[in-house]
């Protein structure tokens, strides 16, 4: 019987549909080896999505604990009551360093990184050198940043991601580890994990807070933490996880006995761990995969802060994935308007066309309005007064007004956008990632 | 050091324009809205009272921006911010109310920023409109036909100027006349007629969809003499910079009608806000819109507009301070907070349904008051082709 046989949409499917099918997936066969459009790489990656799950952190290493103090918190920037959009002196410093990094070393490889699903290893060295992340270590605990740093980390979210938005995730999951526990680690936590992120060898580390459903939302989790005499149990799926199968150390997001969300410090190497890379519409460059929790056991001490910290984190990270869509956004336009500038059609650039020119007005009155409610949540947090209200809607906006710049950087290019040849293809994919997202980055 | 609050030393200047709106403005919107054509006389007292706080940020043309000096070390807040600030509370008020408040009008921004300083001791205390539409020249202000031409110490003017808020009831008003046609642009120049002037004659008032409190006038201009002196800035015509001197104004009004479009449609979000909450929807800022009611996410959206217009705004006024060329900002903050105006203005009434759209609440007016400001001072489009030009890099003849 040909009862059980349905096509994509669920329709029955005929005789003649199942024939077409088996047809149509060996012509796709044949011409692929044919044209030995399989990489090595990809295969790699392919191989890793159908092998499911694998056990993660055989690599990783072991944290212990190196010394142990009061836990060192940044303190508040300071304010002069003056309204003002020039950064520091320091700021634009590093701001123009990491522009300078993401123009040749990440813009070149972003394409090559997209198709393989992965970061290239020397790019990721070249940023832990650039110790990017100790900005927002305190000096006690080896890095070089006394004082709260939120404009800092937008303005180096900003300028990565004008190189590329899956890479500068890829570059900058790590440093979201490190400020997390700089925020709201204790003493012990910080001591044990924070070490491993002031030298050179950055061990990729990841803020998981997503889950793979529908509506999600951070505040109503179904990854679960129970209390235990000695600690907690950990169960659920988490999505969206940067360099998952590289991970050694992660900081989930739980509901814990029912009662709320909070953080917890998970070692990859902790039994019932696992991990699947789920490679997705963009952001491809990140190596995002999911991470199972099969009643996973941690100690009491795995807590990373409390329901305030949670609340905080989820904040932080939506102000950064705003920083990055700014810094992606602003790299459409200025691709774009060399372009229609240049592209002659009826007799002219297609520039001196308002159907044209309006379009590119709107990406620069947008990019300008993310960029200031994304520069405002970041000072308003920094500077320890509430961001909530901020924070929102620099997320609504610059998911919105994101996608839409994607949306009309492919179309500005015609055809030309929709191949591979130029990279707004690939802003489009990347930007749709703002408005769905949560955690991985924080400022 | 980034930084986008109101800056500390405002906060004062703020509260007391906030009080002077909700005690002076709130109680007669609709009064106003409904007597069209009356003069708000309760305004009087009110501008006396701002004249002697030293224009504590009224009206559209309080202060205006003196350009030229040398730019002050370090970051600067100054007139630009405080004038814009103090906007955006009068027309939480009342948008209408604001364009009538005297002494405050249009013309006396284009006479502080662009008068020599005789001229400038001349209209001291005068309130003055501006002339620059005519029923054939909306957008296109460089091709007005209001001709002047010289006759012995006189400029002789003749035309027809419509759209001239506060016409009526200014003391002088601002007109943009050219010396000679066929020079094009360069040859536009702005004169001071005083009303009363013989030849310059009131033709009729608008009957108008919003700001109903602030009188249109069309006025014809008849051999109307007036003395060489009053002509604004110098009389030469020269083609490289002689229209972009008179536009140059616009860089100080844009962000000002941006921040009266910021200040209305903040009044419609709070009060939308109020009545939904009534409704029993909450807003919160932390759970993802799509999880929250369709009223909540809606009124999300709305809000993440408008701070994208009030932070254009502030943004373009502090360049100015800083005396950095703002243009681009100025009419990037014109056409967000023109056409979020617009859009806040109308969702709170649908949002709110015939609670809103009744005469019983300000949010039918605010969504009627709202629509001008996408329009005077450069409509939408306008906004779009100068942000466009600069962007692109084209002049006026590439993308016209």
């Amino acid at each position: 019987m040909t009862g059980d046989q349905r096509n994509v949409d669920g329709s029955r499917r005929g005789a003649m549909g199942a024939a077409l099918a088996v047809l149509n997936r060996l012509a796709s066969t044949a011409v692929l080896d044919r044209l030995k459009l399989r990489k090595p790489l990809e295969r790699t990656v392919y191989q890793a999505t159908k092998a499911g799950f694998t056990a993660a952190g055989a690599a990783s290493r072991t944290f212990v604990v190196a010394r142990q103090s009061a836990p060192q918190r940044p303190r508040p920037a300071g304010d002069d009551g003056l309204f003002d959009l020039t950064p520091t002196d320091e700021q634009a410093m590093i701001r123009d360093t990491v522009a300078e990094f993401a123009a040749e070393r990440l813009r070149p490889v972003a394409a090559e990184a997209d198709a393989r699903c992965a970061a290239p290893d020397e790019v990721l060295a070249t940023v832990a050198d650039m110790g990017v992340a100790l900005v927002g270590i305190p000096e006690a605990l080896g890095g070089v940043g006394d004082e709260r740093s939120a404009v800092t980390n937008v303005l180096v979210a900003e300028a990565m991601a004008h190189g590329d938005m899956g890479l500068a995730v890829a570059c900058l999951a790590p440093a979201a580890v490190s400020t997390a526990l700089v925020l709201w680690g204790d003493e012990q936590q910080q001591a044990t994990y924070l070490p491993a992120f002031l030298g050179s060898n950055v061990p990729a580390a990841a803020l998981v807070i997503q889950e793979p459903r529908a509506l999600f939302d951070p505040f109503s989790l179904q990854t679960k933490a129970y209390r235990t005499t000695d600690g907690f149990v950990l169960d659920g799926v988490k999505s969206m996880v940067p360099r998952a199968t590289q991970a050694e150390l992660f900081i989930v997001a739980a509901d814990v006995d029912g009662r709320g969300p909070a953080l917890f410090i998970v070692e990859s190497g902790t039994s019932g761990v696992s991990v699947e890379s789920e490679p997705a519409m963009g952001l491809r460059a990140a190596g995002l995969g999911r991470l199972r929790l099969d009643q996973v056991k941690v100690p009491a001490g795995a807590l990373l802060g409390g329901a305030d910290a949670y609340v905080e984190c989820v904040r932080l990270a939506r102000i950064g994935w705003c920083a990055l869509a700014v810094g992606t956004a602003q790299a459409v336009l200025d691709y774009v308007i060399p372009y229609v500038n240049d592209r002659v059609a009826f007799g002219e650039p297609i520039s001196h066309r308002q159907g044209v020119a309006f379009k590119v007005a709107d990406i620069g009155i947008e990019l300008e309005g993310m960029r200031l409610l994304t520069y405002r949540a970041a000072a308003r947090a920094e500077r320890g007064k509430s961001f909530a209200r901020e924070a929102a809607l620099a997320r609504r906006l610059c998911a919105e007004k994101g996608m839409l710049i994607g949306n009309d950087g492919v179309q500005l290019l015609g055809g030309h956008g929709f191949v591979k040849e130029h990279p707004v293809e690939r802003w489009y994919r990347d930007l749709r990632a703002v408005g769905l997202v949560e955690g991985i980055v924080l400022v | 050091m980034i930084n986008l609050e109101v800056p500390a030393k405002f906060k004062q200047l703020v509260d007391q324009a906030h009080q002077a709106a909700a005690e002076f403005f709130r109680p007669h919107s609709r009064k106003y809205d409904q007597a069209e054509h009356t003069y708000p006389r309760e305004l009087d007292m009110l501008a006396a009272l701002l004249d002697g706080l030293s224009a504590s940020g009224g009206g559209a043309g309080a202060g205006g921006v003196r350009r030229g000096g040398a730019a002050a070390a370090g970051n600067q807040n100054g007139a630009n911010l405080r004038l814009l600030l103090g906007t955006i509370e009068m027309c939480w008020g009342d948008v209408g109310l604001l364009l009538s408040m005297p002494r405050q009008g249009l013309g006396n921004a284009a006479i502080a920023s662009v008068a020599n300083d005789e001229q400038l001791a001349r209209y001291q205390g005068k309130w003055a409109a501006m002339a620059i539409t005519e029923p054939d020249t909306g957008s296109d202000s460089g091709a007005i036909r209001t001709t002047a031409v010289l006759d012995g110490d006189h400029y002789v003017l003749n035309g027809e100027k419509i759209f001239v808020t506060a016409g009526e009831r200014a003391d002088c008003v601002v007109v943009w006349a050219t010396l000679d046609r066929a020079l094009g642009k360069a040859a536009i120049k702005s004169f001071v007629v005083d009303r009363g002037t013989p030849g310059f004659d009131l033709v009729r008032l608008e009957h108008k969809l919003g700001i109903r409190a602030s009188d249109t006038a069309h006025f014809r201009l008849d051999n109307v003499r007036v003395h060489r002196d009053n002509l604004l800035g110098s009389p030469e015509i020269n083609p490289t910079q002689g229209f972009a001197g008179v536009m140059q104004t616009f860089d100080n009004t844009r962000p000002l009608v941006a921040a009266m479009a910021v200040g209305v449609a903040r009044a419609a979000l709070e009060e939308t806000r109020r009545i939904l909450t009534d409704a029993g929807i909450t807003i919160d800022y932390d759970r993802p819109a799509f999880s929250q009611p369709a009223a909540a996410a809606t009124f999300l959206q709305l809000e993440a507009d408008w701070e994208a217009a009030y932070l254009l705004s502030l943004e373009a006024a502090w360049m100015a301070d800083n005396r950095k060329p703002n243009s681009l900002q100025a009419s990037m903050a014109k056409a967000k907070a023109g056409r979020s105006a617009s859009d806040i203005t109308l969702r709170c009434v649908e949002l709110t349904g015939s609670l809103g759209y009744s005469e019983n609440s300000l949010l039918e007016k605010w969504a009627r008051d709202s629509k001008i400001l996408d329009i005077f001072e450069g409509t939408q489009q306008i906004q779009q082709l100068i942000v466009a030009r600069r962007l692109l890099g084209k002049s006026s003849s590439e993308l016209r």
